[in-house]
Order: structure tokens, then C-alpha cells, then sequence
């Protein structure tokens, strides 16, 4: 299948990027900048035509049915196209923005990592596929938000914002996981027509929800957007503004036709939309770092997307999806064009950005198209999806979370028009310090090359808009086969001029009242104090983390006579527990010995209590020593040669371990402590002396099939080509369980070495702390 | 530590190559008799230990051996390669293949896939006896002639 080749290639070239172009990162991205084309070419030559969604199936746990199933219908192929197509332009642009950077080659790997699970996100047609690359994106806009690792500003949004979607993705798989549980299916189509309703639907659908909300930034979970601009701009262009804050919207366009009805839904995603809304938009209009602007702008335009999708009207669909098409296009042009600014300048500040005019007057100009068709203001592109999302809600009969929806989206309008009309206020007016921009122009001699590669893509940006505008009622046919594809009822067109009705009355009178405020804003602001959302996310994190070192501070007190004691303490519960319920073995087996046997185990027993009894450690180790030998020997006596011979070995280097650690510690036995004392220890002992033997008389009672050593004879010469059979079954028949055993012996030795080492550091640094305080 | 230069000469030209041998042997054998890589890595640790008990570096032809940890490295290698390897030509995992060679003077010689996992475990059991005794006894022993401070 050619898509699934597509999203293969994107992940060949990350690789590429990652491992063999290190140092050539520009080749890496103009062999990810043919494999987006492609990507957009051939999606764009399948779709047209196409009378059937072609689908696939790619079996990966057929018995648990986990499957990834693609299927590209219209609303995956006009996701796919923005995120190939936007991905090209950004990758473009990011050759210019990061030369001289040495960041570029990770840069271009996750880059195109990205865009491969993006692509493959909008493509699927089953929810678990889904989970898959939405866990994806997840990691790579974590690693892209952390790109310049030696910031500390940078990690702490990087890890904000993976913790909160992460989060929210475990929510989702839940989610995902009941309704596979309930309905047998994750299929997007099969849920649909499974039509769930009833308790756990709502709980289901609650809990995709919280994924959705947590990954496309909604009300309570919106703080992790504005953190994540401290990724470059072709990074908050790409992830942050135009595709994956978007697969959230992709969930919930493609889940509200199958719950939309359901319990609380509507309330949900019309009440989180309109709170993200206005405070997304209140934001905006006070920040002064211009991305900072465009970054709560977008968590505003988000809650507007999510209300559109969320609330199951035909006709909101449809706005939706064309909105969520021109907020992609005028959304990336904004956040490259200040991009530009900021290359230009080397700031962003709001109250010095007018200065850009001079410099760079077309990306200026490209941005001002982009800002219009952010506030809605006619012919642009914006202005004929607002409209649209105004004439649903309008028509719409939801009763009063319809109003609260219809409300909610005029009010948030206002905003949008006002923080747009603000930016707009910033690029025209001449700041009131011109010398910062000399100071700055002097660092920033681009080439003429490469500030027209920056510009382009703003460019193309502003023009699309334009033309999108003017061509609305052709781009509106366009967008039928999406949105119909998520609501078949969901047939409708654009129009750049709707005639004279309700929404454009409305539309006026928010335009008037943003333009007022936006242009009276004060574009100098003030209050640098840390969003609400980010302290509260800080404080709980910094809670977890305490409450995390508390409790191993409880269970790992670091006293080894208590970690034995617990732990020989639980080994003996079950076969003390076992013994009650199923009764005691027989003891007749105890006289069965030859008298050499006897005198050996008794010779063991002596030693087992001189190891209890005795004081200095030395004499203990050599006794305990002793213990092992004796069982060596009873070994051999009982036809075990292979036991035996490893018993003595391991037995004379255990004694060896022993001197050598011997050497470090006291002579004699430490007393017992008072909150362990020796009362609790003799009682620990004995439960052990006890519960041990009982196990082992009651295991040799407890055989109901055949020896499994029968088997092992018989196969051992045939298929091992060995006699003897305890080296066949170490080394074959069990050979997985060898292979643990010598893991976990490698483990320990490097346990022991690494030990040492930080008892050798933590010396040094006491004997330096010594000399600085003796100087 | 041993004092007497015989006890030195003794370890050193007799006791490391015999006991290098019979380990050796030993892992071979565990096939068909008793013995095996445990059996046999255990022995070649005995004899590192004794030639730390006679104040010696553990050495392999005199020559110090310096870094356990890569011995560790490639016995869990050797074990993990001759575990999947049969992964790749339709086996299970720790399939045995046996083969028969002829060859010269020695004669007919049989090999099973098997014993290089043993080996495995031989370099396992050697490196990590080999690393508690150089962190255990010759550092580890350093931190202990450190006079204890704390209560003075």
C-alpha cells in the first residue's frame, strides 16, 4: 500500500538524518523535502477520483486484535495533504533558520520522524492504530521541544509537556482499552455502528476526551502549549500551531459522530473549547513576546476547533474542517514570519517589532494577509470558515449548550480580531527605541538567499489565504469529501460573500469591538508572572516527587538485617499458608538415608548453628563455609555430581567474597538494634526453619504428572547431542532460563564494581572537602 | 597475602596453566559428563583467586588482565548470539544444531551449537568472579585501610 510506503519513507530519511548523515544534515533535509512532496503528490493523485476509501489492514497481534488499519478517506487526505505540504514548507524555511546551527541533524531526524507518525496518525482508521503514532508524536515533540538540551527553560517545557500528554494518552488507551473490552472492536466504523451508549460509553468517551484535551491544549490542560515555544519557530510552527495539536481535533472529529449523543459529551467539549477560548485569547492580547502571542492565539483557536468538531452538528463539521484548514495555513505563515522578525531583529518583543517593516517589508506585509485572515476580516480565507462556524451554531438546536457554544465562539472572536488587530497595531507603528534595531541588524548579515528562503514560505502562506478567500466557493467543494466523510449528513459550501443575514451582523459587530480593543491594548505589558496552569503543574509534580522520595525513604530504609528479615519473612508465608490449607507431607521419607548421609547432615547442622552462635565473623564466614560444603557432599552422595561439583566452587569463592568484604567491617557481630532486636530476629529464624522443610516435604508429595526429567532423558541424546542431561537442560531444553540467570549475575557484578567506584568517589570528594578546610 | 616465593613460582608456572586447562576441559566435557561453563568458568575464577591470594594481579600469560567488564560484555554477547541465531535460519530459540567433522589426526569430531552458549556462560562466570575480586579486593581493601573518621 503506497501510504503506508509513504510513512516508511519518512521514517527511512529520519534515520538517515539520525545515523548516516550526521554531517550533512542539508542533504538529510532535501532528501526529507522529496519524500514530503511525494507524500502530498501521491495523496493528492489518489484522492482525485477516488469513489472508494481504499483501506488496510496490517495484522500485528491478530489474537488480541491489535491491528493497524489505515483507511484514506476525504478527511485523511486533507489532514495528510496540510501536514505534507506544511511540512515541506517548514522544512524549507528551517534550512535558512538553522544554518550555522549544529542542532540542524537531530533537528531534521525527529523532524521527519515526526511528520512519518503524523501522517500515519491521520490515517488510521482504528483507535489503537491511533494510540500508536499518537504516543509518537508525543516523544518526538518532546525531544523537538528539548532540541537545545543545555537550556534549562527548554527541558522543564519539553518535560511539561510530554508528562501532560502522556497523561493524557494513558487516559486514552483506558478508554480504548473498555471499549475493545465492551464492544470488541476499536474500528472507527464498527464502534459507529455499534452505536455505544450507557455508563461505561460515557466513561469511555470521558476518557478519550481527557486524551484530546491534554494533546490539542484544552482548558484545564492549556499551560504546556505556551511552554513548548521554547522550541525553535520551525518547530512551534509545525507541531504547535499546525499538526500535532491538531490530532486531538482529529479524535475528536473522528469520535463525536459515535458519542456525540452520549452523557456528557457535548457538555464537555463545549464547556473546555469555550474556557480555552477566552482565556487563551485574554492571554494573548497581554503577552509581549510576539510568539508568545501567536502560541495562546492557537490555544484559542483550539478551543474553537474543539466546540466546531466536539458538538456533533453537521454543519459545525463542516466549519470545523474548514476552519481547521485555514488556521493551519495563516497559523504556520504567522509563526515562520515572526520567525523572520526574530532573525531579522533578534527580538520579539511586540513594542519593537514594527521596526521589521523596514527591513524585511514583504514578510511584513505576508504577515499583516496572515493576521487578517486570523481576525476574519473579509476577503480572507478566515473570514469565509467564521462565517461558516457562525451560521452553524446559529442554525443549530442544542438548547442551552448550543447558546453557550454559539456565545462562547462570538466572544472568543472578539478576542481573536482583538489580538490580531494588537499585532497588527505592533508591525505598523515605529518603535520608540530605533537603535536596538541597528545594534541587532549589525549581527544578522543573512545572505540574500537565505532571507528569501525565510520569506517564502511566509509568503506563500499570506497568498494562499488571500486566494483561498477569493476562491472560497471552489475551496468549499473541495472540503465536502472531508467533512462527509465524518458526517454524511455533513454537505455544505463556503461562499467569500454569504449575503446580508444574522452571522455577518454578528460578524461586524465583533470585528468593530475587537478592532477598538485590540488597537487600545498597550503593547508594553508587565505582568511576567508564571501561568497558573504551569505553578499548579510544577506543584504537583514537585509533590509527586516528594511524596515518591517518602515512601522509598519508608521501604528502602537502607538497614540490610530488615531487608533480609522481610524478605525471608515473606518466602515463608507461602508455604506456611499452603501447609494449612492443604496439610503437612508425610514424614516417612526422613529415615530413608544411609548412615553416611546422616553423619554429613549432622556435621551440617552443627555447623548451622556455630554460624547463629558465634561472635567473630571470620570463624562465622568459615562455617557457613562449612554448611555449603556438607550439602556438596550430600549432593555427590545422592547422585548429583554436576550440584556437587558447582556447589564447592561457588561455596570456596563465596568464603573467598566473604574474607574479602570481612576486611572492611568490624570483627565481631554488631549488636542488634533496638527497633530490630534479637527477640524479632530468633522469631524470623525460626518461622524459616519451620516453613522451608515443611515446603520441601510437602513438594515431594505434590507430584501429579510424570518427572518432567523422563522427557529430558529421552530427548537428550537426539536432539542436544549431549549425555549429560543437567548440562543439556542448562545450556537447551532451558537454556532462556540460563540466559536470565547469567543476565543477572552480570548485573551484580556490575552492581559490586559501581558500588565501589561511588565509595571511591564519595572518599575523594570527603578527603578534597578535608584538604579545602585544612587550607 | 603469601609471602613464600616457592608458593609464587608455584601458582604462577603450575597451578594457572593446569587449572586454565582443566577448566577448559571441564566446560568441553559438560556435555556428556559432569561439568559445563559454570562448572568450568568457576575453577578458572578459583585460580585467578589463588593467584590473588599469592599477591598477584590476576594475569593470563602474565599479562594483567585489566578490564573484566569487556570479558562480561562478550560472554553475554557469545550467549545471546548462539540464542538467536537459530531465530534467523527458522529455528527456536537455543535450537541445537550438531555437527560432525573429521579432522586430521584427531579424528571425528562432533560440535554442538550448544556449547558456545556454554562458553557464554564461562566468560560470564570468569569476568564476574575476575571483577568482584579486583573491586572487592584490591579497591574495596583500599577504602578499608582508610582510617574510619566520623565519631573522632
Amino acid at each position: 500500500m503506497v501510504f503506508f510506503a509513504a510513512v516508511v519513507a519518512h521514517f527511512a530519511v529520519a534515520v538517515l538524518a539520525l545515523i548516516g548523515l550526521r554531517r550533512r544534515p542539508v542533504i538529510a533535509a532535501c532528501a526529507g523535502l522529496v519524500v514530503l512532496a511525494g507524500t502530498a503528490l501521491v495523496v493528492a493523485t489518489q484522492a482525485i477520483g477516488a469513489t472508494s476509501a481504499p483501506r488496510k489492514t496490517i495484522e500485528w497481534l491478530p489474537l488480541l486484535g491489535f491491528n493497524f488499519t489505515f483507511q484514506v478517506d476525504g478527511f485523511a487526505v486533507v489532514m495528510a495533504l496540510l501536514v505534507s505540504l506544511l511540512g515541506f514548507g517548514v522544512l524549507a524555511y528551517s534550512i535558512a533558520y538553522f544554518e550555522h546551527d549544529a542542532t540542524f541533524t537531530r533537528f531534521v531526524g525527529l523532524f521527519m520522524a515526526f511528520a512519518g507518525s503524523m501522517i500515519g496518525l491521520v490515517l488510521a482508521e482504528d483507535l489503537f492504530t491511533m494510540f500508536i503514532f499518537w504516543e509518537l508524536t508525543s516523544v518526538w515533540s518532546f525531544l523537538l521541544i528539548g532540541l537545545h538540551d543545555k537550556s534549562e527553560v527548554a527541558r522543564r517545557s519539553a518535560v511539561r509537556a510530554l508528562l501532560t500528554t502522556g497523561a493524557g494518552g494513558l487516559c486514552m488507551l483506558v478508554g480504548i482499552g473498555l471499549l475493545q473490552n465492551q464492544f470488541g472492536t476499536t474500528s472507527f466504523a464498527q464502534l459507529r455502528e455499534a452505536a455505544p451508549t450507557g455508563t461505561m460509553a460515557s466513561v469511555a468517551a470521558s476518557l478519550l476526551l481527557l486524551g484530546a484535551f491534554t494533546k490539542s491544549a484544552q482548558f484545564p490542560f492549556h499551560f504546556w502549549l505556551p511552554g513548548a515555544m521554547a522550541a525553535p519557530t520551525p518547530v512551534s510552527a509545525y507541531l504547535h500551531s499546525a499538526t500535532m495539536v491538531k490530532a486531538g481535533i482529529v479524535l475528536l472529529a473522528r469520535t463525536a459522530p459515535i458519542f456525540g449523543d452520549t452523557g456528557v459529551w457535548r457538555w464537555w467539549v463545549v464547556l473546555a473549547g469555550v474556557i480555552t477560548m477566552l482565556i487563551g485569547g485574554w492571554r494573548a492580547l497581554r503577552e509581549t513576546d510576539a510568539k508568545l502571542v501567536l502560541a495562546h492565539s492557537t490555544v484559542s483557536q483550539l478551543g474553537l476547533l474543539t466546540v466546531l468538531f466536539g458538538i456533533g452538528s453537521p454543519y459545525a463539521t463542516y466549519a470545523g474542517v474548514a476552519h481547521l484548514v485555514a488556521h493551519a495555513i495563516f497559523k504556520a505563515g504567522l509563526f515562520l514570519g515572526v520567525g523572520v522578525i526574530d532573525h531579522e531583529l533578534g527580538t520579539r518583543d511586540v513594542s519593537k517589532i514594527g521596526a521589521a517593516r523596514r527591513s524585511v517589508p514583504v514578510s511584513v506585509v505576508a504577515i499583516g494577509a496572515c493576521l487578517l485572515s486570523m481576525a476574519g476580516i473579509i476577503p480572507l480565507f478566515g473570514f469565509a470558515t467564521k462565517e461558516k462556524a457562525l451560521v452553524a451554531l446559529l442554525d443549530a438546536e442544542f438548547g442551552l449548550v448550543g447558546s453557550i457554544a454559539l456565545w462562547g465562539i462570538v466572544a472568543g472572536s472578539v478576542f481573536s480580531v482583538a489580538y490580531s488587530v494588537r499585532l497588527l497595531h505592533a508591525l505598523v507603528r515605529t518603535p520608540n527605541d530605533s537603535a536596538s534595531h541597528d545594534e541587532h541588524h549589525a549581527h544578522h548579515e543573512a545572505s540574500a538567499l537565505v532571507r528569501s528562503t525565510l520569506a517564502a514560505p511566509v509568503v506563500v502562506a499570506a497568498v494562499v489565504s488571500l486566494g483561498f478567500g477569493f476562491a472560497a466557493s471552489t475551496v468549499g467543494s473541495w472540503l465536502v469529501s472531508p467533512s462527509s466523510a465524518l458526517d454524511v449528513k455533513a454537505v455544505s459550501k463556503l461562499a467569500l460573500w454569504p449575503g446580508i443575514n444574522d452571522a455577518l451582523l454578528i460578524s461586524l459587530v465583533v470585528i468593530a469591538i475587537g478592532a477598538v480593543i485590540g488597537w487600545k491594548a498597550p503593547l508594553e505589558d508587565n505582568s511576567a508572572q508564571q501561568p497558573q496552569g504551569e505553578r499548579v503543574f510544577d506543584a504537583v509534580y514537585d509533590a509527586t516527587i516528594a511524596g515518591a522520595k517518602r515512601i522509598t525513604a519508608v521501604i528502602q530504609p537502607g538497614s540490610l538485617p530488615i531487608y533480609v528479615g522481610v524478605t525471608l519473612l515473606l518466602v515463608s508465608i507461602a508455604p506456611l499458608s499452603a501447609t494449612f490449607v492443604d496439610g503437612f507431607g508425610s514424614l516417612s521419607g526422613l529415615t530413608s538415608g544411609t548412615a553416611l548421609e546422616a553423619s554429613v547432615s549432622i556435621i551440617a547442622i552443627v555447623l548451622a548453628l556455630g554460624v547463629a552462635v558465634l561472635q567473630s565473623r571470620f570463624t562465622g564466614a568459615m562455617f557457613l563455609g562449612g554448611v555449603g560444603y556438607a550439602i556438596a557432599a550430600l549432593f555427590a552422595l545422592r547422585g548429583a555430581p554436576d550440584l556437587a561439583v558447582t556447589q564447592l566452587l561457588v561455596e570456596t569463592l563465596t568464603i573467598v567474597v566473604f574474607l574479602l568484604a570481612l576486611r572492611a567491617m568490624t570483627r565481631i557481630t554488631a549488636r542488634p538494634v533496638a527497633r530490630f532486636p534479637q527477640i524479632t530476629r530468633m522469631f524470623i529464624a525460626a518461622t524459616v526453619g519451620i516453613a522451608i522443610p515443611l515446603l520441601a516435604l510437602a513438594a515431594r508429595d505434590a507430584r501429579t504428572a510424570p518427572s518432567a526429567s523422563q522427557e529430558y532423558f529421552a530427548r537428550s541424546v537426539d536432539e542436544a547431542g549431549g549425555r549429560n542431561v543437567v548440562n543439556v537442560i542448562l545450556v537447551d531444553f532451558r537454556g532462556f532460563d540460563t540466559m536470565g540467570e547469567i543476565v543477572v549475575l552480570a548485573i551484580a557484578a556490575l552492581g559490586v564494581a559501581n558500588l565501589v567506584r561511588a565509595a571511591e568517589q564519595h572518599r575523594r570528594a570527603a578527603i578534597s572537602v578535608k584538604e579545602v578546610a585544612g587550607s | 597475602m603469601i609471602k613464600s616465593k616457592i608458593l609464587e613460582e608455584l601458582i604462577d608456572r603450575w597451578l594457572t596453566k593446569v587449572g586454565t586447562l582443566v577448566a577448559i576441559f571441564i566446560t568441553f566435557r559438560g556435555h556428556n559428563a559432569p561439568g559445563g561453563g559454570f562448572a568450568g568458568g568457576l575453577i578458572l575464577g578459583a585460580v585467578f583467586v589463588l593467584q590473588y591470594l599469592a599477591g598477584q594481579q590476576p594475569t593470563i600469560r602474565r599479562k594483567p588482565i585489566l578490564n573484566p567488564e569487556r570479558l562480561l560484555g562478550l560472554g553475554l554477547l557469545l550467549a545471546l548470539v548462539t540464542t538467536a541465531t537459530p531465530l534467523f535460519v527458522g529455528g527456536a530459540p537455543l535450537e541445537s544444531y550438531i555437527w560432525s567433522i573429521t579432522l586430521p589426526q584427531i579424528g571425528k569430531v562432533k560440535i554442538v551449537s550448544s556449547t558456545f552458549f556454554d562458553f557464554g556462560v564461562f566468560f560470564v562466570v570468569v569476568a564476574v568472579v575476575l571483577m568482584v575480586l579486583t573491586f572487592l579486593g584490591t579497591r574495596g581493601g583500599a577504602i578499608s585501610h582508610e582510617p574510619t573518621d566520623g565519631a573522632g
